[in-house]
């Protein structure tokens, strides 16, 4: 099985249904291997076995592309140089003829080495072969002759060529960084669990691979092609369930990929499988809808709180973003409060829309109805949940939702979206579309008015929801399981 | 001999409208009468007529020797006068052959035998006035809704005048008893009490068109040969059910008239059978024993109790509700203003209950076929909503009847 997180380091549900259904599958019989990112160790690991990707040791051969080899020689040699110079004719004054000769004319000589169009070098040369090969000889110079001089100069120089070589492949044995979670180099990482996986799938045994959400698609199907098993793709939430109209066409392409490569689609609900069909292309014939469970752990005892205030509470927890849908709770509580000044309403969370949910709720003149808390986390989540009389998830679109569950559990009675997931399990809850807010206040005001309505749900919900354990959902994957392994 | 008795319910509850928070103390109509004509006209046209025409010719057929027995509600009666007169023309025409019994039961199909006994029978006498007015005879038998009856309802029933009373067969009612017998409630000195034969009923009502049952398809003679096993000994075979089932929850399509065309001839093949009503069996058949109704035992789902309509917390507190506003919607009636006493009235019909009921699995979805509603909980709040404008209406009209005594009068 194949998993982005798992208890007790998560960010979101994904993580605590994965350890449900590992959960599940064992009372089943079904023996899973975790494999995740990064395993830190201290994962709950009495259902499965779990394997970090970050531990597997990679014995890679890469083949590396054509290098450029630069090469560098001294090369050596020597000009030789020819020239035809004049030198003076001198004249010998040390006899009697010469003497004669010297008074019967005068020469006027200009000792200089320039000549017309002479380069640098040639200059040099010249002064070179005038001090060292032609000492003047004495005496009075009467001519000019011209005489052959050759010489060679000798030279060294630096010489540097490029070429492309082949290189060894790069044999190494490595293990792979992960971080774990959901940063800036998610895609990277994606791709880098994918080469874990592919090697985790070469070196042990297994019937099936499972894998939750487009995080584990490239690792899923990776797996699947070395191992030639069948793979099943869990739908926890697609694309367009996470960005609305924002989609982001590199996941979205993967999801894709993912539909079109596994055995078999799990979906977490029949509005998810709705979803895919409506924005994807989908087999129909792959899909099966298996709903989502609490833990135990989520199947929380009651928490006794004080309730300071008389006022009743209706609360909204959850990211304040347009798909959690807080502007339709703003407009049904303006109408509650038409009819009941007294009712608080609540909205605990933060979020893109938080800033303008606030300006909002001035405007519709509910400041003094609505409270914004901010984010909550823990047990403050607990006590707001226990405090409410009545919890809303207004969700514009919600592929399963589990926060209904965990207010029931805390015997707070619930309303919520026709468009989640969730809705399509819960009977004891009140069902709303999440733009119907008239009939969304109709339906606090009820549960304000009448006791019984109140009774009714937390005491049959609380039933329900003690119902919703994963032996049921994991035996439905099971049998998924069996179904695949069956057809071989 | 022993006589087959089929007993029909004939019943149409007005169902409310999408009822709101917002619309107490403004919107005075509750009840979906588009909804409700188009429900009655389609069951009309489905099972009420083509049903009724078949019934006529098998009686006259059979000259007498084919026999059924109704029990209409007061809301149905209602509506077809509303909305479908010819149905209950048709219904009238069966009575006038005389071989068409028309029981008595509470006016609004109501549970008020459980709640508050002079409503009981103030919805019993109401009922009976207006069976006798548009069938020529008053009923001398009884059935309450949902065939609901205890030992205080069967002695009531007996004080009213009754002859006959019909009830379930249920096997924790009759123990090892036979239900093909005449039996005398605990607590009555005359009153018949016929019992409801559940498995055959049920062949027809539920079993008749489901495929994965191992008897289908059922034949009319088949089905004849599963009555002539009664004992020589029993004195009739009680077939009650819903007259919904033919055409409505069974559709045409399924072959449910030709099959009930082909029971009478089929029946009847055997001479010691023959079709009897319910107040034939008991001006021909002595009760064999007395039976003890310590609790309610209703028809319905398999604990044949009334947790259908009472048995959760929304249930309980409407009909807590509904009754704590009565005496003064009496109050008003008796000054004169009847019109509350109605409204009210056709809120004690049962079916506003059902729709609250959160039993599941097996039973729930029948409830669900049934219900208006999205779910229980909705149920719960469109009734309740009406409930509380109902009761400011009461108020406010009581205040005003008390101030001025004389307007009302």
């Amino acid at each position: 099985m194949l998993g982005w997180e798992f208890p007790p380091h998560i960010s979101g549900g994904l993580g605590t249904a994965c350890f449900g259904l590992t959960q599940g599958l064992a009372t089943h019989g079904v023996k899973v291997l975790f494999v995740m990112p990064k395993a830190r160790g201290d994962e709950d690991a009495r259902f499965v076995d779990i394997l970090g990707a970050n531990q597997v040791v990679l014995e890679e051969s890469i083949q590396l592309p054509r290098k450029t080899v630069v090469e560098e020689r001294v090369e050596e040699g020597a000009d030789l140089i020819e020239r035809e110079i004049e030198v003076p004719v001198v004249l010998d004054t040390s006899d009697e003829q010469g003497q004669r000769l010297q008074r019967s004319f005068e020469l006027l000589e200009v000792d200089s080495l320039l000549r017309p169009y002479s380069t640098e070098r040639e200059y040099v040369v010249r002064l070179i072969e005038r001090e060292t090969a032609f000492p003047r000889p004495q005496g009075a110079t009467v001519a000019t002759k011209t005489i052959k001089l050759r010489r060679r100069i000798p030279w060294r120089r630096l010489v540097s060529s490029e070429r492309e070589v082949d290189q060894e492949p790069l044999k190494r044995r490595r293990m792979l960084e992960f971080s774990g979670g959901y940063g800036a180099h998610l895609m990277d990482e994606v791709a880098r669990y994918a080469l874990a996986v592919e090697e985790i799938a070469r070196r042990h045994e297994f019937d099936v691979i499972h894998a939750h959400d487009w995080m584990s698609v490239p690792a899923g199907l990776a797996a699947a092609r070395v191992s030639k098993k069948p793979l099943v793709i869990h739908v926890h939430a697609c694309e367009h369930d996470r960005s609305g109209e924002k989609v982001n066409r590199e996941v979205k392409a993967i999801e894709q990929l993912g539909l079109d490569g596994a055995h078999r689609i799990v979906c977490v609900s029949h509005y998810t499988a709705g979803q895919l069909r409506r924005h994807y292309k989908l087999d129909d014939k792959k899909v099966r809808v298996v709903h989502n469970a609490l833990t135990q752990k989520e199947q929380k005892e009651r928490v006794k709180v004080e309730k300071a205030i008389d006022d009743p509470i209706v609360l909204f927890l959850g990211r304040v973003t347009f798909q959690k849908g807080p502007d339709y709770f703003l407009e049904a509580a303006s109408r509650v409060i038409r009819v009941r000044p007294r009712v608080k309403f609540v909205i605990a969370g933060s979020g893109d829309m938080l800033s303008s949910m606030i300006e909002r709720a001035a405007r519709m003149g509910l400041a003094r109805n609505v409270h914004f808390t901010g984010f909550l986390q823990g047990e403050d989540v607990e006590r707001m949940y226990a405090m409410a009389d009545v919890y809303v998830m207004p969700s514009v679109s919600e592929p399963f939702g589990i926060s209904p569950l965990e207010a029931m559990a805390l015997d707070t009675p619930v309303i919520l979206s026709r468009q989640s997931g969730v809705s399509e399990i819960l009977r004891n809850a009140l069902k709303v579309d999440f733009w119907d807010v008239q009939d969304m206040a109709n339906k606090i005001l009820a549960l304000l008015a009448y006791p019984a309505l109140q009774e009714q749900l937390t005491d049959e919900g609380r039933e329900e929801v003690r119902a919703m354990r994963w032996e049921h959902p994991a035996g439905l994957v099971r049998d998924v399981y069996t179904e695949l392994v069956g057809a071989r | 001999m022993t006589d087959v008795v089929f007993y029909f319910q004939v019943h149409q509850p007005f169902r409310l409208r999408r009822y709101t928070f917002f619309d107490i103390a403004v919107e005075d109509r509750y009840f979906d009468d588009s909804e409700n004509k188009r429900i009655l006209q389609r069951v009309a046209e489905r099972c009420y007529l083509p049903m009724n025409k078949l019934i006529l010719e098998l009686i006259e057929k059979h000259k007498g020797e084919f026999r059924v027995s109704y029990s209409l509600s007061g809301t149905v009666l209602d509506q077809m006068e509303l909305w479908a007169p010819e149905a209950l023309e048709s219904f009238q025409t069966l009575a006038a052959t005389g071989y068409a019994e028309i029981l008595g039961e509470t006016s609004h199909h109501s549970l008020s035998s459980l709640t508050d006994l002079s409503e009981f029978e103030g919805q019993i006498t109401t009922h009976a006035d207006r069976i006798e007015t548009l069938f020529g005879k008053r009923p001398t038998t009884f059935r309450n809704t949902e065939l609901v009856i205890d030992e205080k309802i069967a002695s009531l029933v007996e004080r009213l005048g009754f002859t006959a009373l019909l009830g379930e067969g249920a096997d924790h009612l009759l123990g090892w008893r036979n239900a093909h017998h005449v039996y005398r409630p605990e607590g009555c000195t005359k009153l018949d009490l016929l019992l409801r034969d559940y498995p055959r009923a049920d062949d027809i009502a539920f079993r008749y068109s489901n495929k994965t049952w191992d008897q289908w398809p059922l034949t009319a003679e088949k089905f004849a040969r599963w009555i002539h096993e009664a004992g020589p000994e029993d004195a009739f075979v009680g077939l009650f059910m819903d007259y919904e089932t033919f055409g409505e929850h069974q559709w045409k399509e399924t072959g449910i008239f030709d099959f009930f065309a082909g029971i009478p001839a089929a029946v009847l093949a055997q001479k010691r059978f023959r079709f009897r009503t319910p107040a034939d069996v008991a001006a021909e058949h002595e009760a064999v024993g007395r039976l003890a109704i310590p609790r309610p035992v209703s028809w319905a789902d398999a604990e044949r109790d009334v947790s259908a309509w009472l048995g959760n917390p929304m249930q309980r507190a409407a009909n807590e509700a509904l009754y704590a506003i009565h005496p003064q919607v009496l109050e008003l009636a008796a000054a004169g203003d009847k019109r509350l006493l109605e409204h009210w009235r056709r809120l004690s019909t049962s079916d506003h209950l059902y729709y609250m009921c959160t039993k599941h699995f097996s039973d729930g979805e029948v409830h669900k076929y049934f219900s208006p509603y999205a779910s229980p909980h909705d149920a719960f709040i469109a009734f309740m909503n009406v409930l509380d404008d109902l009761d400011r209406r009461v108020k406010q009209a009581t205040t005003s009847v008390r101030a001025h005594p004389e307007k009302q009068s």
